[in-house]
Protein backbone atom coordinates (compact mmCIF):
# COMPACT_ATOMS: atom_id res chain seq x y z
CA UNK A 1 0.00 0.00 0.00
CA UNK A 2 2.83 2.37 0.90
CA UNK A 3 4.64 1.50 -2.34
CA UNK A 4 1.48 2.04 -4.35
CA UNK A 5 0.99 5.39 -2.64
CA UNK A 6 4.50 6.49 -3.56
CA UNK A 7 4.02 5.62 -7.21
CA UNK A 8 0.59 7.23 -7.46
CA UNK A 9 2.03 10.38 -5.87
CA UNK A 10 4.66 10.49 -8.61
CA UNK A 11 2.11 10.00 -11.38
CA UNK A 12 -0.48 12.30 -9.87
CA UNK A 13 1.84 15.30 -9.80
CA UNK A 14 2.87 14.87 -13.41
CA UNK A 15 0.53 16.78 -15.65
CA UNK A 16 1.09 14.69 -18.77
CA UNK A 17 0.51 11.42 -16.95
CA UNK A 18 -2.57 12.82 -15.28
CA UNK A 19 -4.06 13.97 -18.58
CA UNK A 20 -3.32 10.66 -20.27
CA UNK A 21 -4.80 8.73 -17.40
CA UNK A 22 -8.00 10.71 -17.31
CA UNK A 23 -8.13 10.64 -21.07
CA UNK A 24 -7.88 6.89 -20.93
CA UNK A 25 -10.69 6.49 -18.43
CA UNK A 26 -12.86 8.98 -20.31
CA UNK A 27 -12.29 7.13 -23.57
CA UNK A 28 -13.56 3.97 -21.90
CA UNK A 29 -16.83 5.77 -21.34
CA UNK A 30 -16.86 6.92 -24.92
CA UNK A 31 -17.84 3.43 -26.02
CA UNK A 32 -21.31 4.51 -25.00
CA UNK A 33 -21.21 6.96 -27.89
CA UNK A 34 -21.24 4.01 -30.26
CA UNK A 35 -24.81 3.38 -29.21
CA UNK A 36 -25.90 6.72 -30.57
CA UNK A 37 -24.54 6.12 -34.05
CA UNK A 38 -27.40 6.34 -36.48
CA UNK A 39 -26.78 5.97 -40.14
CA UNK A 40 -29.57 7.12 -42.36
CA UNK A 41 -28.85 6.29 -45.92
CA UNK A 42 -31.93 6.83 -48.03
CA UNK A 43 -34.34 4.08 -47.13
CA UNK A 44 -31.78 2.17 -45.05
CA UNK A 45 -31.82 3.08 -41.41
CA UNK A 46 -28.99 1.69 -39.39
CA UNK A 47 -28.54 1.95 -35.68
CA UNK A 48 -25.46 0.30 -34.32
CA UNK A 49 -26.96 -0.29 -30.92
CA UNK A 50 -29.85 -2.18 -32.49
CA UNK A 51 -27.60 -4.54 -34.39
CA UNK A 52 -27.17 -6.55 -31.25
CA UNK A 53 -23.69 -5.40 -30.25
CA UNK A 54 -25.01 -4.59 -26.82
CA UNK A 55 -26.84 -7.86 -26.30
CA UNK A 56 -25.83 -9.93 -23.32
CA UNK A 57 -23.63 -11.91 -23.28
CA UNK A 58 -22.12 -10.77 -26.57
CA UNK A 59 -21.52 -7.30 -25.10
CA UNK A 60 -18.84 -8.72 -22.78
CA UNK A 61 -16.92 -9.88 -25.80
CA UNK A 62 -17.49 -6.76 -27.88
CA UNK A 63 -16.71 -4.19 -25.19
CA UNK A 64 -13.63 -5.90 -23.83
CA UNK A 65 -12.25 -6.21 -27.35
CA UNK A 66 -12.90 -2.59 -28.32
CA UNK A 67 -11.85 -1.04 -25.02
CA UNK A 68 -8.67 -3.11 -24.93
CA UNK A 69 -7.57 -1.18 -28.02
CA UNK A 70 -7.24 1.88 -25.79
CA UNK A 71 -4.56 0.22 -23.68
CA UNK A 72 -1.83 2.03 -25.59
CA UNK A 73 -2.72 5.26 -23.76
CA UNK A 74 -1.92 3.79 -20.43
CA UNK A 75 1.09 2.01 -21.90
CA UNK A 76 2.52 5.46 -22.63
CA UNK A 77 2.04 6.44 -18.99
CA UNK A 78 3.86 3.29 -17.86
CA UNK A 79 6.75 3.68 -20.25
CA UNK A 80 7.08 7.37 -19.37
CA UNK A 81 7.00 6.74 -15.63
CA UNK A 82 9.95 4.37 -15.93
CA UNK A 83 11.93 6.34 -18.50
CA UNK A 84 11.52 9.52 -16.41
CA UNK A 85 13.01 7.82 -13.40
CA UNK A 86 16.09 7.14 -15.48
CA UNK A 87 16.35 10.51 -17.20
CA UNK A 88 15.77 12.47 -13.97
CA UNK A 89 18.03 9.97 -12.16
CA UNK A 90 15.37 9.84 -9.50
CA UNK A 91 15.65 6.06 -9.47
CA UNK A 92 19.10 6.59 -8.01
CA UNK A 93 17.73 9.03 -5.47
CA UNK A 94 14.89 6.65 -4.54
CA UNK A 95 17.41 3.89 -3.84
CA UNK A 96 19.62 6.21 -1.82
CA UNK A 97 16.60 7.33 0.15
CA UNK A 98 16.10 3.74 1.22
CA UNK A 99 13.91 2.02 -1.34
CA UNK A 100 15.21 -1.39 -2.30
CA UNK A 101 15.33 -2.33 -5.96
CA UNK A 102 12.62 -4.89 -5.29
CA UNK A 103 10.41 -2.24 -3.71
CA UNK A 104 11.00 0.08 -6.63
CA UNK A 105 9.79 -2.56 -9.06
CA UNK A 106 6.93 -3.57 -6.82
CA UNK A 107 5.66 0.00 -6.69
CA UNK A 108 5.46 -0.06 -10.49
CA UNK A 109 3.84 -3.50 -10.69
CA UNK A 110 1.27 -2.64 -8.01
CA UNK A 111 0.38 0.50 -9.94
CA UNK A 112 -0.10 -1.50 -13.11
CA UNK A 113 -2.24 -4.04 -11.28
CA UNK A 114 -4.34 -1.29 -9.74
CA UNK A 115 -4.99 0.35 -13.08
CA UNK A 116 -5.84 -2.96 -14.67
CA UNK A 117 -8.28 -3.50 -11.82
CA UNK A 118 -9.90 -0.09 -12.22
CA UNK A 119 -10.05 -0.47 -15.98
CA UNK A 120 -11.67 -3.90 -15.72
CA UNK A 121 -14.17 -2.62 -13.21
CA UNK A 122 -15.08 0.29 -15.49
CA UNK A 123 -15.59 -2.05 -18.44
CA UNK A 124 -17.80 -4.21 -16.26
CA UNK A 125 -19.94 -1.27 -15.13
CA UNK A 126 -20.25 0.30 -18.56
CA UNK A 127 -21.15 -2.96 -20.22
CA UNK A 128 -23.71 -3.63 -17.53
CA UNK A 129 -25.32 -0.22 -18.08
CA UNK A 130 -25.24 -0.33 -21.88
CA UNK A 131 -26.48 -3.89 -21.88
CA UNK A 132 -29.20 -2.96 -19.45
CA UNK A 133 -30.42 -0.28 -21.85
CA UNK A 134 -30.08 -2.01 -25.19
CA UNK A 135 -29.91 -5.75 -24.63
CA UNK A 136 -32.75 -7.90 -25.91
CA UNK A 137 -32.07 -10.50 -23.24
CA UNK A 138 -32.22 -9.52 -19.63
CA UNK A 139 -32.31 -12.83 -17.80
CA UNK A 140 -29.89 -13.07 -14.92
CA UNK A 141 -28.15 -16.19 -16.23
CA UNK A 142 -27.58 -14.65 -19.62
CA UNK A 143 -26.32 -11.34 -18.27
CA UNK A 144 -23.68 -13.02 -16.17
CA UNK A 145 -22.58 -15.61 -18.66
CA UNK A 146 -19.34 -15.34 -20.63
CA UNK A 147 -17.78 -13.24 -17.91
CA UNK A 148 -14.51 -14.97 -18.73
CA UNK A 149 -14.01 -12.16 -21.23
CA UNK A 150 -13.46 -9.80 -18.32
CA UNK A 151 -10.82 -12.13 -16.95
CA UNK A 152 -9.22 -12.29 -20.39
CA UNK A 153 -9.37 -8.49 -20.53
CA UNK A 154 -7.56 -8.10 -17.22
CA UNK A 155 -4.90 -10.65 -18.15
CA UNK A 156 -4.48 -9.07 -21.57
CA UNK A 157 -3.87 -5.62 -20.10
CA UNK A 158 -1.59 -6.92 -17.38
CA UNK A 159 0.47 -8.92 -19.88
CA UNK A 160 0.78 -6.00 -22.25
CA UNK A 161 1.75 -3.53 -19.51
CA UNK A 162 4.30 -5.97 -18.09
CA UNK A 163 5.88 -6.12 -21.53
CA UNK A 164 5.94 -2.29 -21.63
CA UNK A 165 7.48 -2.20 -18.15
CA UNK A 166 10.19 -4.59 -19.19
CA UNK A 167 10.96 -2.69 -22.39
CA UNK A 168 11.09 0.63 -20.55
CA UNK A 169 13.53 -0.72 -17.99
CA UNK A 170 15.58 -2.38 -20.72
CA UNK A 171 15.79 0.67 -22.97
CA UNK A 172 15.35 3.54 -20.45
CA UNK A 173 14.03 5.96 -23.08
CA UNK A 174 10.29 6.28 -23.58
CA UNK A 175 10.32 6.99 -27.31
CA UNK A 176 12.73 4.15 -28.04
CA UNK A 177 10.84 1.73 -25.81
CA UNK A 178 7.57 2.44 -27.63
CA UNK A 179 9.41 2.23 -30.93
CA UNK A 180 10.79 -1.11 -29.93
CA UNK A 181 7.29 -2.27 -29.08
CA UNK A 182 6.18 -1.44 -32.62
CA UNK A 183 9.27 -3.11 -33.99
CA UNK A 184 8.53 -6.23 -31.98
CA UNK A 185 5.04 -6.33 -33.49
CA UNK A 186 6.65 -6.28 -36.93
CA UNK A 187 9.12 -8.93 -35.86
CA UNK A 188 6.33 -11.25 -34.76
CA UNK A 189 4.62 -10.64 -38.09
CA UNK A 190 7.77 -11.59 -39.97
CA UNK A 191 8.33 -14.59 -37.73
CA UNK A 192 4.79 -15.71 -38.45
CA UNK A 193 5.37 -15.31 -42.18
CA UNK A 194 8.57 -17.33 -42.03
CA UNK A 195 6.92 -20.02 -39.95
CA UNK A 196 4.07 -20.35 -42.43
CA UNK A 197 6.55 -20.55 -45.22
CA UNK A 198 9.09 -23.01 -43.86
CA UNK A 199 7.78 -24.74 -40.78
CA UNK A 200 5.63 -27.34 -42.53
CA UNK A 201 8.68 -28.51 -44.46
CA UNK A 202 10.78 -28.90 -41.34
CA UNK A 203 8.27 -30.20 -38.83
CA UNK A 204 5.10 -31.24 -40.63
CA UNK A 205 3.19 -31.96 -37.40
CA UNK A 206 3.34 -28.30 -36.33
CA UNK A 207 1.43 -25.46 -37.90
CA UNK A 208 2.60 -21.85 -37.77
CA UNK A 209 -0.46 -20.97 -35.68
CA UNK A 210 0.53 -23.44 -33.04
CA UNK A 211 3.94 -21.87 -32.64
CA UNK A 212 3.11 -18.19 -33.01
CA UNK A 213 0.52 -18.30 -30.28
CA UNK A 214 3.31 -18.64 -27.77
CA UNK A 215 4.88 -15.31 -28.82
CA UNK A 216 4.22 -12.48 -26.35
CA UNK A 217 2.27 -9.99 -28.42
CA UNK A 218 0.40 -12.63 -30.38
CA UNK A 219 -0.62 -14.48 -27.25
CA UNK A 220 -1.83 -11.19 -25.76
CA UNK A 221 -3.72 -10.42 -28.94
CA UNK A 222 -5.28 -13.88 -29.10
CA UNK A 223 -6.81 -13.58 -25.65
CA UNK A 224 -9.90 -11.91 -27.04
CA UNK A 225 -10.62 -12.80 -30.66
CA UNK A 226 -12.22 -10.21 -32.87
CA UNK A 227 -15.95 -10.09 -32.19
CA UNK A 228 -17.19 -8.66 -35.50
CA UNK A 229 -17.66 -11.84 -37.46
CA UNK A 230 -19.65 -13.20 -34.57
CA UNK A 231 -22.39 -10.61 -35.03
CA UNK A 232 -25.52 -12.19 -36.36
CA UNK A 233 -25.90 -9.47 -38.99
CA UNK A 234 -22.50 -10.18 -40.40
CA UNK A 235 -22.92 -13.91 -39.98
CA UNK A 236 -26.06 -13.66 -42.10
CA UNK A 237 -24.28 -11.78 -44.85
CA UNK A 238 -21.44 -14.28 -44.81
CA UNK A 239 -23.86 -17.16 -45.02
CA UNK A 240 -25.54 -15.58 -47.99
CA UNK A 241 -22.19 -15.28 -49.69
CA UNK A 242 -21.54 -18.91 -48.85
CA UNK A 243 -18.63 -18.10 -46.61
CA UNK A 244 -19.63 -19.33 -43.21
CA UNK A 245 -17.21 -18.47 -40.42
CA UNK A 246 -16.24 -21.29 -38.20
CA UNK A 247 -14.16 -19.76 -35.49
CA UNK A 248 -13.62 -20.40 -31.84
CA UNK A 249 -14.53 -17.18 -30.08
CA UNK A 250 -14.04 -18.50 -26.60
CA UNK A 251 -11.35 -17.61 -24.14
CA UNK A 252 -8.69 -20.28 -24.11
CA UNK A 253 -7.31 -21.38 -20.79
CA UNK A 254 -3.98 -22.26 -22.38
CA UNK A 255 -3.78 -18.76 -23.81
CA UNK A 256 -4.34 -17.16 -20.42
CA UNK A 257 -1.61 -19.35 -18.96
CA UNK A 258 0.80 -18.38 -21.74
CA UNK A 259 0.22 -14.66 -21.13
CA UNK A 260 0.57 -15.03 -17.38
CA UNK A 261 3.85 -16.89 -17.87
CA UNK A 262 5.07 -14.09 -20.14
CA UNK A 263 4.04 -11.48 -17.54
CA UNK A 264 5.97 -13.32 -14.87
CA UNK A 265 8.99 -13.55 -17.16
CA UNK A 266 8.84 -9.84 -17.96
CA UNK A 267 8.61 -8.85 -14.31
CA UNK A 268 11.37 -11.24 -13.35
CA UNK A 269 13.45 -9.93 -16.28
CA UNK A 270 12.86 -6.35 -15.15
CA UNK A 271 14.04 -7.25 -11.68
CA UNK A 272 17.22 -8.92 -12.86
CA UNK A 273 17.97 -5.94 -15.10
CA UNK A 274 17.50 -3.56 -12.19
CA UNK A 275 19.53 -5.70 -9.88
CA UNK A 276 22.45 -6.24 -12.21
CA UNK A 277 22.85 -2.65 -13.28
CA UNK A 278 24.94 0.04 -11.68
CA UNK A 279 23.29 3.41 -11.66
CA UNK B 1 30.01 4.75 23.59
CA UNK B 2 31.31 4.63 20.08
CA UNK B 3 29.05 2.81 17.73
CA UNK B 4 30.00 1.52 14.30
CA UNK B 5 27.72 3.09 11.73
CA UNK B 6 29.31 1.57 8.70
CA UNK B 7 31.94 -1.04 8.16
CA UNK B 8 33.59 -1.83 4.84
CA UNK B 9 35.49 -5.08 4.44
CA UNK B 10 37.80 -5.53 1.46
CA UNK B 11 35.28 -3.78 -0.74
CA UNK B 12 36.25 -3.75 -4.43
CA UNK B 13 34.73 -2.57 -7.67
CA UNK B 14 36.17 -3.18 -11.10
CA UNK B 15 35.02 -1.75 -14.39
CA UNK B 16 36.50 -4.23 -16.79
CA UNK B 17 40.21 -4.21 -16.12
CA UNK B 18 40.13 -0.94 -14.24
CA UNK B 19 40.01 -1.27 -10.48
CA UNK B 20 37.98 1.72 -9.30
CA UNK B 21 38.03 0.63 -5.68
CA UNK B 22 40.56 -1.92 -4.49
CA UNK B 23 40.11 -3.91 -1.28
CA UNK B 24 38.94 -0.98 0.76
CA UNK B 25 38.34 -1.53 4.47
CA UNK B 26 36.97 1.25 6.63
CA UNK B 27 34.98 1.84 9.78
CA UNK B 28 32.83 4.89 10.38
CA UNK B 29 32.04 5.62 14.00
CA UNK B 30 29.27 7.77 15.39
CA UNK B 31 30.02 11.38 16.24
CA UNK B 32 32.95 11.99 13.93
CA UNK B 33 33.18 14.24 10.90
CA UNK B 34 35.00 12.32 8.22
CA UNK B 35 36.62 13.71 5.14
CA UNK B 36 36.99 11.37 2.20
CA UNK B 37 39.79 12.80 0.13
CA UNK B 38 41.27 11.93 -3.17
CA UNK B 39 41.93 13.32 -6.61
CA UNK B 40 39.29 13.00 -9.31
CA UNK B 41 38.79 9.39 -10.27
CA UNK B 42 40.23 8.00 -7.07
CA UNK B 43 37.12 5.95 -6.30
CA UNK B 44 35.34 8.23 -3.84
CA UNK B 45 32.01 8.30 -5.62
CA UNK B 46 32.17 4.61 -6.50
CA UNK B 47 32.74 3.77 -2.84
CA UNK B 48 29.78 5.89 -1.80
CA UNK B 49 27.70 4.41 -4.62
CA UNK B 50 28.33 0.93 -3.28
CA UNK B 51 27.34 1.64 0.30
CA UNK B 52 24.33 3.59 -0.97
CA UNK B 53 22.97 0.59 -2.88
CA UNK B 54 23.30 2.03 -6.40
CA UNK B 55 26.55 0.35 -7.46
CA UNK B 56 27.03 -3.40 -7.10
CA UNK B 57 30.35 -4.32 -5.48
CA UNK B 58 32.55 -6.73 -7.44
CA UNK B 59 33.76 -8.33 -4.22
CA UNK B 60 33.96 -7.70 -0.51
CA UNK B 61 31.10 -6.45 1.58
CA UNK B 62 29.83 -3.73 3.85
CA UNK B 63 27.60 -3.60 6.88
CA UNK B 64 25.37 -0.86 8.19
CA UNK B 65 24.85 -0.67 11.95
CA UNK B 66 26.92 -3.78 12.51
CA UNK B 67 24.61 -5.80 10.28
CA UNK B 68 21.52 -5.09 12.39
CA UNK B 69 19.76 -3.49 9.42
CA UNK B 70 19.62 -4.31 5.73
CA UNK B 71 21.14 -1.69 3.47
CA UNK B 72 17.87 -0.18 2.34
CA UNK B 73 16.52 -0.04 5.88
CA UNK B 74 19.70 1.64 7.06
CA UNK B 75 19.51 4.18 4.23
CA UNK B 76 16.18 5.39 5.59
CA UNK B 77 18.02 6.53 8.71
CA UNK B 78 20.78 8.40 6.92
CA UNK B 79 20.86 11.27 4.47
CA UNK B 80 22.98 11.43 1.35
CA UNK B 81 23.73 13.76 -1.51
CA UNK B 82 25.60 12.46 -4.49
CA UNK B 83 27.17 14.41 -7.35
CA UNK B 84 24.17 16.45 -8.40
CA UNK B 85 20.67 16.87 -7.03
CA UNK B 86 18.08 14.47 -8.44
CA UNK B 87 14.46 15.46 -7.98
CA UNK B 88 11.25 15.29 -9.95
CA UNK B 89 11.39 18.50 -12.01
CA UNK B 90 7.61 18.72 -12.32
CA UNK B 91 7.05 18.70 -8.57
CA UNK B 92 7.50 21.61 -6.19
CA UNK B 93 10.10 21.55 -3.43
CA UNK B 94 7.40 20.70 -0.94
CA UNK B 95 6.01 17.85 -3.03
CA UNK B 96 9.48 16.43 -3.59
CA UNK B 97 10.21 16.46 0.13
CA UNK B 98 6.85 14.91 0.91
CA UNK B 99 7.65 12.09 -1.48
CA UNK B 100 11.02 11.54 0.17
CA UNK B 101 9.29 11.33 3.54
CA UNK B 102 7.01 8.65 2.13
CA UNK B 103 10.03 6.68 0.93
CA UNK B 104 12.00 7.15 4.12
CA UNK B 105 8.90 6.54 6.21
CA UNK B 106 9.65 9.57 8.34
CA UNK B 107 7.37 12.30 9.64
CA UNK B 108 6.80 15.35 7.49
CA UNK B 109 6.98 17.69 10.51
CA UNK B 110 10.53 18.79 9.92
CA UNK B 111 10.07 19.81 6.27
CA UNK B 112 9.44 23.45 7.14
CA UNK B 113 12.39 23.59 9.53
CA UNK B 114 14.78 22.12 6.96
CA UNK B 115 13.57 24.31 4.13
CA UNK B 116 14.01 27.36 6.35
CA UNK B 117 17.48 26.14 7.27
CA UNK B 118 18.56 26.16 3.62
CA UNK B 119 16.59 29.31 2.88
CA UNK B 120 14.06 27.81 0.49
CA UNK B 121 10.86 28.01 2.51
CA UNK B 122 9.69 31.06 0.54
CA UNK B 123 10.15 29.14 -2.69
CA UNK B 124 8.51 25.94 -1.47
CA UNK B 125 5.71 26.10 -4.02
CA UNK B 126 8.03 26.62 -7.00
CA UNK B 127 8.64 23.68 -9.27
CA UNK B 128 12.07 22.11 -8.94
CA UNK B 129 12.90 22.79 -12.59
CA UNK B 130 12.69 26.55 -11.99
CA UNK B 131 15.48 26.42 -9.39
CA UNK B 132 19.03 27.63 -9.95
CA UNK B 133 21.88 25.18 -9.39
CA UNK B 134 22.63 26.63 -5.98
CA UNK B 135 19.00 26.29 -4.94
CA UNK B 136 18.88 22.73 -6.22
CA UNK B 137 21.97 21.89 -4.23
CA UNK B 138 20.45 23.46 -1.13
CA UNK B 139 17.21 21.57 -1.64
CA UNK B 140 19.29 18.40 -1.84
CA UNK B 141 20.73 19.23 1.57
CA UNK B 142 17.27 19.88 2.98
CA UNK B 143 16.15 16.54 1.51
CA UNK B 144 19.09 14.74 3.07
CA UNK B 145 18.27 16.26 6.46
CA UNK B 146 14.53 15.78 6.40
CA UNK B 147 14.65 12.53 8.40
CA UNK B 148 17.07 13.99 10.98
CA UNK B 149 19.73 11.52 9.84
CA UNK B 150 22.25 9.84 12.05
CA UNK B 151 24.79 10.04 9.27
CA UNK B 152 25.00 12.59 6.49
CA UNK B 153 26.92 11.63 3.37
CA UNK B 154 27.93 14.50 1.11
CA UNK B 155 29.67 13.92 -2.20
CA UNK B 156 31.20 17.10 -3.60
CA UNK B 157 28.44 19.28 -2.17
CA UNK B 158 29.94 22.50 -3.50
CA UNK B 159 30.62 21.27 -7.02
CA UNK B 160 29.61 23.75 -9.67
CA UNK B 161 28.54 26.46 -7.26
CA UNK B 162 29.59 30.11 -7.32
CA UNK B 163 31.69 31.45 -4.41
CA UNK B 164 28.64 32.67 -2.55
CA UNK B 165 26.91 29.33 -2.92
CA UNK B 166 30.04 27.52 -1.77
CA UNK B 167 30.21 29.74 1.27
CA UNK B 168 26.56 29.14 2.12
CA UNK B 169 26.86 25.39 1.81
CA UNK B 170 30.02 25.29 3.91
CA UNK B 171 28.44 27.37 6.62
CA UNK B 172 25.54 24.92 6.57
CA UNK B 173 27.80 21.89 6.86
CA UNK B 174 29.64 23.41 9.81
CA UNK B 175 26.32 24.15 11.46
CA UNK B 176 25.17 20.58 10.95
CA UNK B 177 28.47 19.17 12.18
CA UNK B 178 28.17 21.24 15.35
CA UNK B 179 24.74 19.77 16.01
CA UNK B 180 26.43 16.39 16.50
CA UNK B 181 25.45 14.66 13.27
CA UNK B 182 28.04 12.24 11.94
CA UNK B 183 29.19 13.43 8.53
CA UNK B 184 31.10 11.84 5.71
CA UNK B 185 32.25 14.54 3.31
CA UNK B 186 33.81 13.45 0.05
CA UNK B 187 35.68 16.15 -1.74
CA UNK B 188 38.76 16.99 -3.70
CA UNK B 189 38.71 20.48 -2.23
CA UNK B 190 41.08 20.18 0.67
CA UNK B 191 40.46 23.40 2.49
CA UNK B 192 36.82 22.41 2.56
CA UNK B 193 37.69 19.22 4.39
CA UNK B 194 40.22 20.94 6.62
CA UNK B 195 37.65 23.39 7.88
CA UNK B 196 35.04 20.83 8.82
CA UNK B 197 36.49 17.37 9.42
CA UNK B 198 38.32 15.80 12.31
CA UNK B 199 39.03 12.48 10.62
CA UNK B 200 40.42 11.98 7.14
CA UNK B 201 40.47 9.06 4.75
CA UNK B 202 42.66 9.50 1.71
CA UNK B 203 42.07 7.44 -1.43
CA UNK B 204 44.23 7.22 -4.50
CA UNK B 205 43.54 4.92 -7.42
CA UNK B 206 40.97 3.10 -5.34
CA UNK B 207 43.43 2.26 -2.56
CA UNK B 208 43.32 3.65 0.95
CA UNK B 209 46.38 5.80 1.60
CA UNK B 210 45.68 7.17 4.99
CA UNK B 211 43.08 7.02 7.69
CA UNK B 212 43.24 9.02 10.86
CA UNK B 213 43.12 12.49 12.32
CA UNK B 214 43.61 15.57 10.17
CA UNK B 215 46.75 16.57 12.05
CA UNK B 216 48.39 13.21 11.78
CA UNK B 217 48.06 12.98 8.04
CA UNK B 218 51.81 13.34 7.66
CA UNK B 219 54.31 13.12 10.48
CA UNK B 220 55.38 16.73 10.74
CA UNK B 221 56.25 19.15 13.51
CA UNK B 222 55.57 22.19 11.40
CA UNK B 223 58.04 24.92 10.51
CA UNK B 224 59.10 28.43 11.56
CA UNK B 225 59.16 31.50 9.44
CA UNK B 226 61.88 33.89 10.53
CA UNK B 227 63.04 37.28 9.33
CA UNK B 228 65.98 39.35 10.52
CA UNK B 229 68.36 42.01 9.26
CA UNK B 230 71.31 39.69 9.35
CA UNK B 231 70.09 36.45 7.85
CA UNK B 232 73.50 34.79 7.74
CA UNK B 233 74.21 34.94 11.45
CA UNK B 234 70.66 33.81 12.13
CA UNK B 235 71.13 30.87 9.82
CA UNK B 236 74.40 29.95 11.46
CA UNK B 237 72.82 29.99 14.88
CA UNK B 238 69.79 27.97 13.83
CA UNK B 239 71.97 25.23 12.40
CA UNK B 240 73.23 24.63 15.90
CA UNK B 241 69.76 23.87 17.31
CA UNK B 242 69.09 20.17 17.72
CA UNK B 243 65.46 20.18 16.60
CA UNK B 244 66.16 21.80 13.24
CA UNK B 245 65.98 19.55 10.23
CA UNK B 246 66.67 21.92 7.35
CA UNK B 247 66.60 25.58 6.47
CA UNK B 248 65.41 27.23 3.28
CA UNK B 249 65.67 30.83 2.22
CA UNK B 250 62.46 32.29 0.95
CA UNK B 251 61.13 35.84 0.43
CA UNK B 252 63.97 37.52 2.32
CA UNK B 253 63.36 35.22 5.24
CA UNK B 254 64.07 31.71 6.43
CA UNK B 255 61.85 28.68 6.49
CA UNK B 256 63.03 26.35 9.23
CA UNK B 257 61.75 22.78 9.18
CA UNK B 258 61.75 20.78 12.38
CA UNK B 259 62.43 17.14 13.13
CA UNK B 260 61.26 17.38 16.73
CA UNK B 261 58.89 19.41 18.87
CA UNK B 262 59.99 23.04 19.35
CA UNK B 263 57.75 25.77 20.70
CA UNK B 264 57.91 29.39 19.60
CA UNK B 265 58.69 30.59 23.13
CA UNK B 266 61.60 28.21 23.40
CA UNK B 267 63.10 29.36 20.12
CA UNK B 268 62.68 33.04 20.86
CA UNK B 269 64.31 32.51 24.26
CA UNK B 270 67.29 30.83 22.63
CA UNK B 271 67.59 33.61 20.11
CA UNK B 272 67.45 36.26 22.84
CA UNK B 273 70.16 34.51 24.81
CA UNK B 274 72.37 34.61 21.71
CA UNK B 275 71.46 38.29 21.29
CA UNK B 276 69.87 37.69 17.93
CA UNK B 277 66.68 39.65 17.43
CA UNK B 278 64.26 38.89 14.67
CA UNK B 279 61.69 41.08 12.95
CA UNK B 280 59.33 38.15 12.33
CA UNK B 281 58.84 34.81 13.98
CA UNK B 282 55.90 32.52 13.31
CA UNK B 283 55.28 28.84 13.75
CA UNK B 284 53.26 27.30 10.94
CA UNK B 285 51.66 23.99 10.30
CA UNK B 286 51.64 22.82 6.73
CA UNK B 287 48.18 23.13 5.17
CA UNK B 288 46.22 19.99 4.46
CA UNK B 289 46.87 20.65 0.82
CA UNK B 290 50.66 20.56 1.31
CA UNK B 291 50.39 17.44 3.42
CA UNK B 292 48.07 15.80 0.96
CA UNK B 293 50.43 16.47 -1.92
CA UNK B 294 53.41 15.17 0.05
CA UNK B 295 51.44 12.08 0.97
CA UNK B 296 50.14 11.20 -2.47
CA UNK B 297 53.43 11.93 -4.16
CA UNK B 298 55.69 10.19 -1.68
CA UNK B 299 54.20 6.75 -2.18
Amino acid sequence: MRLLGIELYKIWHNKTSRVLMFGYFLLIFSIAILSTINVEFGPIKFNLAEQGIFNFPYIWHFNTFIIALLKIFFAIVIVAMIANEYSYKTIKQNLIDGMSKGEFLKSKVYTIATFVGISTLLVFIISLILGGIYSDYNEFQIIFSELEYLLAYAVKLFGFFSFCLFLAILIKRSAFALGFLALWQVFEGIAYGLLRWRLSDLIPQLSAEQVIKFFPLRSIGNLITEPFTRLSAIQNIADQLGEGFTKDYGVSFLNITVVLVWSALFIWGSYSLLKGRDL
Amino acid sequence: MEENLLELTQLSKSYGRLKAVDQLSLTLKKGNVYGLLGPNGSGKSTTLGMVLNVVNPTSGNFQWYGGALTTHQALKKIGAIIERPNFYPYMTALQNLNLICKIKQCKTDSIQEKLELVGLWDRRHSKFRTYSLGMKQRLAIAAALVNNPELLILDEPTNGLDPEGIHQIRALIIKIAKSGTTILLASHLLDEVEKVCNQVIVLKNGVKFYEGSVDGISQTYGYFELKAKNLDSLKQFLKGIAQVESIEEENNGLKVFLKNELESEELSEKLAEAKIFVSHLAKKKPSLEDQFLTLTQSK
